[in-house]
């Protein structure tokens, strides 16, 4: 059901992990929902020079945030941005399709995450949106 | 079997001697099915599997008690063959009280007992949940049904063949099993019908099955769960004491081996074959997937490999939280595994949940 390259990631997942005192923290979905993911990244000169991810999921969650760490690290931060829930799939040559909706949060942890870095930047209360992706779900 | 694909290729409903043959082999594994259940041949009709069984079993009492009352009780942690017959029903004016399940998934008698109606037609329980192992009451459910002098099926997919079954003792009118799960051919399976109660047919054509199942029957299949029900009779009492020693050296092992996991289902009133840990703070599917890269093959309860959203009905209905739902584990265990087989699955799955544990963000609670 999975393609070759979801069971690389899924086997060999990149950056996993959690980067101490990190620039910005993004979180999606909640374990209720039985997905979990927790991006943190680190960024200098308006580049991600590091980026490391913790996911609690299926095996489609862990391969969607392995192949997005690796698709945005050492990008800036407005090519990281371009980065979506789809072209994320596309690189992993696709998901099934129970799996494109509930467990392809990967992206919008990312963008949770540069937008947390955005907003410490930019002080409180700089109305950045704190939402970016939308995906979260109820349970 | 092949031989009824190949030399022995006539339809059991013609007269010729291919047609004779073919019919043998029908009647014949007929009796071996019925042995099994204690049961006489004539109370079986075979059916393309449990699905059709449970249908054919619901559908059939409720057509043909219609008259009677619409109302059928059966309860949250059926398979989906009899959940959706019923919930199908549910759309055709019938009335179905799904019963709750205690922690361990058990159906209690009593509750059964409140449920029936005065237009109650039908009582429908598993004789042992395929997710969990649990083995229901059965004998009991039937005394308080009968009393009220209302019918009793039970799905028996999961119990006929791991654990002794007598229709008679039990005292159930209607019993679905198949054959794939008695190491018999999948796409075959069959239902006791007891003598004298009626159900109208689901498919409609020639007078095949004594008019309850038409359809030129899947001979080289019937002649296979035929042999699989013998084979079963004979081997059922030595193969589940073993089953049942690897079941329990397999349980102990996870539950020892591993923090912060439980059994799901009950601790001894359970299927000898079935082994249903949670492991908390991992998703079943990647734990299934991690297995499997080693040779192992389980399922789980998890949303994720459901296709919906939704953990298993059984789990939740036995008030596991969906967290711990998403970490379920299921094995089975056969008659041809062996302690190392056990050892092998103890050796793997402890580094499997570690390295899923340090990826997740819920902490390093292992």
């Amino acid at each position: 059901m999975y393609s070759e390259k979801v069971m690389e990631h899924f086997t060999n997942p990149r950056n996993v992990g959690e980067i101490k005192d990190p620039d910005g923290i993004g979180q999606v979905g909640n374990p209720v929902c039985g997905d979990l993911m927790k991006m943190t990244i680190k960024v200098e000169d308006g580049r991600l020079v590091d980026i490391k991810f913790q996911t609690f999921g299926c095996g489609a969650a862990i391969a969607t945030s392995s192949i997005v760490t690796e698709m945005v690290k050492g990008k800036t931060l407005e090519e990281a941005l371009k980065v979506t829930n789809r072209t994320v799939a596309e690189a992993l040559g696709g998901l099934p399709p129970a799996k494109m909706h509930c467990s392809n949060l990967a992206a919008d942890a990312l963008h949770r995450a540069i937008n947390d870095y955005l907003s410490r930047k930019g002080g409180s209360g700089d109305g950045q949106d704190q939402s970016a992706g939308g995906h979260e779900r109820g349970s | 079997m092949v031989r009824y694909m190949t030399e022995i290729y006539g339809n059991p409903s013609s007269v010729h001697a291919f047609g004779r043959m073919a019919r043998k082999g029908v009647e014949e594994a007929r009796e071996s099915v019925a042995a099994l259940i204690g049961a006489s041949p004539g109370e079986i009709i075979f059916t393309s599997g449990g699905t059709e069984a449970d249908n054919l079993a619901i559908k059939g009492i409720a057509e043909s008690l219609s008259h009677k009352g619409k109302h059928i009780v059966t309860s949250k942690v059926e398979h989906h063959a009899v959940l959706h017959t019923c919930e199908y029903l549910e759309k055709k004016g019938f009335s179905v009280t799904y019963l709750p399940v205690d922690k361990y998934g058990s159906v209690s008698a009593s509750d059964v007992e409140a449920a029936l109606r005065d237009d109650t037609i039908l009582v429908s329980v598993m004789m042992a949940n395929n997710e969990v192992g649990t083995i229901q009451p059965i004998a009991e459910i039937v005394q308080v049904a009968k009393s009220r002098g209302v019918l009793v099926h039970t799905d028996a997919v999961q119990a006929v063949g791991a654990v002794r079954i007598d229709v008679e003792e039990l005292g159930v009118d209607l019993l679905s099993l198949s054959g794939h799960k008695i190491y018999g051919p999948k796409g075959v399976g069959a239902l006791y019908v007891r003598k004298g109660v009626k159900i109208l047919p689901v498919a409609h054509g020639g007078g095949h099955e004594r008019g309850k199942r038409a359809g030129t029957e899947n001979v080289p299949g019937i002649v296979g769960l035929g042999k699989a029900a013998e084979l079963a009779k004979e081997e059922m009492d030595s193969s589940s004491e073993k089953i049942k020693h690897l079941r329990d050296k397999l349980i102990e092992g996870i539950l020892s081996r591993i923090e912060h996991s439980r059994l799901n289902g009950h601790p001894t009133n359970r299927l000898p074959n079935n082994v249903n840990v949670s492991i908390e703070y991992v998703e079943g599917e990647a734990m299934l997937l991690s297995l499997d890269q080693q040779g192992v093959a389980a399922s789980s309860g998890s949303a994720c490999t459901s296709g919906s959203l939704e953990p298993s009905h059984v789990l939740t209905a036995m008030g596991l939280s969906h967290e711990v739902a998403h970490g379920s584990l299921r094995m089975t265990l056969g008659r041809q595994n062996t302690e190392e087989d056990v050892d092998y699955v103890l050796s793997v799955l402890p580094p499997i949940v570690e390295r899923l544990r340090n990826m997740s963000p819920l902490g390093k609670r292992g």
